[in-house]
């Protein structure tokens, strides 16, 4: 074989090296937050510094539990939420509903997709959040307020507002992986079930849901580390309280709205090095729910021919 | 086993719901565009476009250096990830079969999933700490970081759709792997990469918050790459959670702005593919 000319060699070499450049991306960012974050890890200890709950800057005390707690209660709060929907979505515009809407539905949910979160924050600061607070809590409070989780002043801005914004943002995500999952499913299990006399329901709860599941989930695990990471819409309508609540109802905090809020005026170095190593534990959560994403998804749609359409 | 009825009726309640889940995720939708169109509208204007922040209570004052300043924070990223990730892509295309390519795939997948405040930090990490000022720089770099996994990603998928015949008949006349791969595969997916490209640069126009600690903000005009730059996204943070209602006003008004030029490049990108769509029919 003719050895390969200069040019295809240099092509290839270059090609490589931007290729590299990804994995190169990816260790700067491990080894700036590991640099930045080092300090605070050196004097406040992973631990006292993971179930502290006091943060209170002016005096070097930095506990994260209740950032820790308001990014669980509010992710929690939107996949409970986003979820049901997505999937019901997903089946409407893969299996149930009629042919003439499916389009212009994947066309809005492509357009909510888009819609940048700061202006999520806006509609949720100035629309949503009035509204929980005149009407959807205290109707929560009279239903279920026997609950701790519904108790308390209805003032709108809080852990409730902001786990039904990220449920919003996330539903896109969810809602196409689930359409993706839902075209793996071999067509002749579901003819089988039709040709058998199932109703379509039922077809799509004996043969299409069983062989998605664990493509569901793994729908739902990435729309949930996009939830634990977006910023500026639970930045605006969680009430920023550095507290822990077990009421829906009550203003929080979140890991990324604290480095949002805090991290430009940081008062020493102490403080930013705590907020890095918010960061890093942010980055450490969404890597590895991401990672386990992928896996599942991959394990689904693996072996398996697509259907067309 | 149930009566035919009740199946019949257990499918329609079924069907009914997943109408319901179609109707919850549109609702929102409809809401936020209607307010942002109808609340917006009210302080459109040429000044809005073209002058600076007014103070409170004084009319008029507009978001022009938050445009100039997304316009430049989004150059500056576009200049750093479009070589990289296009690269990138084009890596996973042609040499992504082996065990490095499924590595660098990976991670792209990884990377394209970490928050984006947190590729904040680390722009101010590099940038800013070691500057000691905020700066476009910082800004553009943060969105770089954002823009690149989803170019790798789409660029390898464009790339890979086209025909190994058109590879194979180029390599045949005696032209070149590396000019087969520039001019023959990469022309043949320009179409589909421009659309990546509009859409990742759509996608870093809205962001915000990398851009907190990173290029800051800034009451006047500025297009210096190493000083601190207002832009649309911390306009409308900043107008949002003021404690004033004229710049509440603004914010919506910004938010329309931001929203048309979302819009648009997401409008360019879909006229673009489906023109190369209909071509490739």
């Amino acid at each position: 074989m003719r050895p390969s000319p200069a040019g295809d060699r240099a092509w290839a070499a270059g090609v490589a090296v931007l290729g590299g450049s990804i994995l190169v991306v990816a260790g700067l960012i491990l080894l700036e937050l590991g640099g930045e974050s080092v300090l605070a890890w050196r004097r406040l200890g992973l631990l006292r510094f993971l179930v502290g709950t006091d943060w209170d800057p002016v005096q070097d005390k930095f506990g994260a539990l209740p950032f820790v707690y308001g990014t669980l209660v509010t992710s929690a709060v939107a996949i409970l939420a986003a979820v049901p929907v997505s999937v019901g979505l997903a089946l409407f515009l893969s299996e149930m509903g009629p042919k003439q809407l499916r389009r212009p539905v994947a066309f809005a949910i492509e357009v909510l997709a888009a819609i940048p979160s700061v202006i999520f924050g806006l509609w949720g600061l100035f629309v949503m959040v009035p509204w929980l607070r005149s009407t959807v809590e205290p109707a929560l409070q009279r239903t279920l307020g026997f609950l701790p989780l519904f108790r308390g002043p209805t003032i709108g801005l809080g852990y409730l507002a902001a786990g039904l914004i990220l449920a919003i943002m996330i539903l896109p995500t969810i809602a196409s992986v689930t359409i993706e999952v839902l075209k793996t499913v071999p067509l002749p299990l579901k003819e089988g079930a039709l040709a058998l006399g199932a109703t379509r329901w039922e077809a799509i709860r004996m043969t299409v849901l069983p062989y998605a599941r664990p493509g569901i989930v793994g729908a739902a695990l990435l729309g949930l580390g996009r939830a634990l990471g977006e910023t500026m819409a639970v930045t605006m309508v969680i009430g920023n309280s550095p507290d822990i609540h077990a009421s829906l109802f009550a203003p929080g905090y979140s890991l990324p709205a604290v480095i949002a809020n805090e991290f430009a005026e940081a008062t020493g170095d102490l403080h930013v090095s705590a907020l890095a190593a918010l960061g890093l534990v942010l980055f450490g959560i969404t890597v590895l729910l991401n990672a386990f994403a992928q896996l599942l998804l991959k394990t689904v749609s693996r072996g398996f021919q697509r259907r067309p359409g | 086993m149930s009566s035919l009825k009740w199946r019949k009726f257990v499918n329609a309640f079924w069907t009914a719901m997943s109408g319901a889940g179609v109707v919850l995720a549109i609702l929102p939708l409809a809401s936020l565009l209607w307010l942002v169109v109808a609340q917006g509208a009210a302080g459109l204007s040429w000044s809005f476009f073209t002058s600076l922040p007014a103070p409170v209570g004084e009319p008029g004052g507009g978001v022009g250096n938050g445009i100039a300043g997304t316009l430049l924070l989004v150059a500056i990223a576009s200049v750093i990830a479009l070589p990289v990730g296009i690269g990138a892509g084009v890596f996973l295309a042609e040499q992504g079969n082996g065990r490095a390519g499924a590595a660098v795939r990976f991670v792209t997948e990884v990377l394209s999933g970490v928050p984006s405040i947190v590729i904040g930090i680390v722009a101010y990490g590099l940038v800013v700490d070691r500057m000691k000022r905020f700066s476009a720089l910082a800004g553009g770099l943060a969105l770089a970081f954002i823009m690149v996994p989803t170019l790798a990603r789409s660029t390898e998928e464009f790339v890979r759709l086209v025909p190994g015949a058109l590879r194979e008949a180029s390599l045949a006349l005696g032209v070149p792997k590396w000019k087969t791969s520039l001019l023959v595969i990469l022309r043949t997916a320009a179409g589909g990469i421009i659309t990546a490209v509009l859409l990742a640069v759509a996608r870093a126009a809205g962001e915000t918050a990398p851009l907190l600690f990173t290029s800051l903000n800034n009451q006047y005009w500025n297009l210096r790459p190493d000083q601190p730059t207002a832009s649309l996204t911390v306009q409308i943070f900043n107008y949002a959670i003021s404690p004033y209602e004229d710049w509440h006003a603004k914010a919506w008004t910004a938010a329309l702005v931001l929203l048309l030029l979302v819009g648009l490049l997401n409008l360019l990108a879909r006229v673009l593919s489906r023109n190369r769509m209909e071509v490739a029919r």
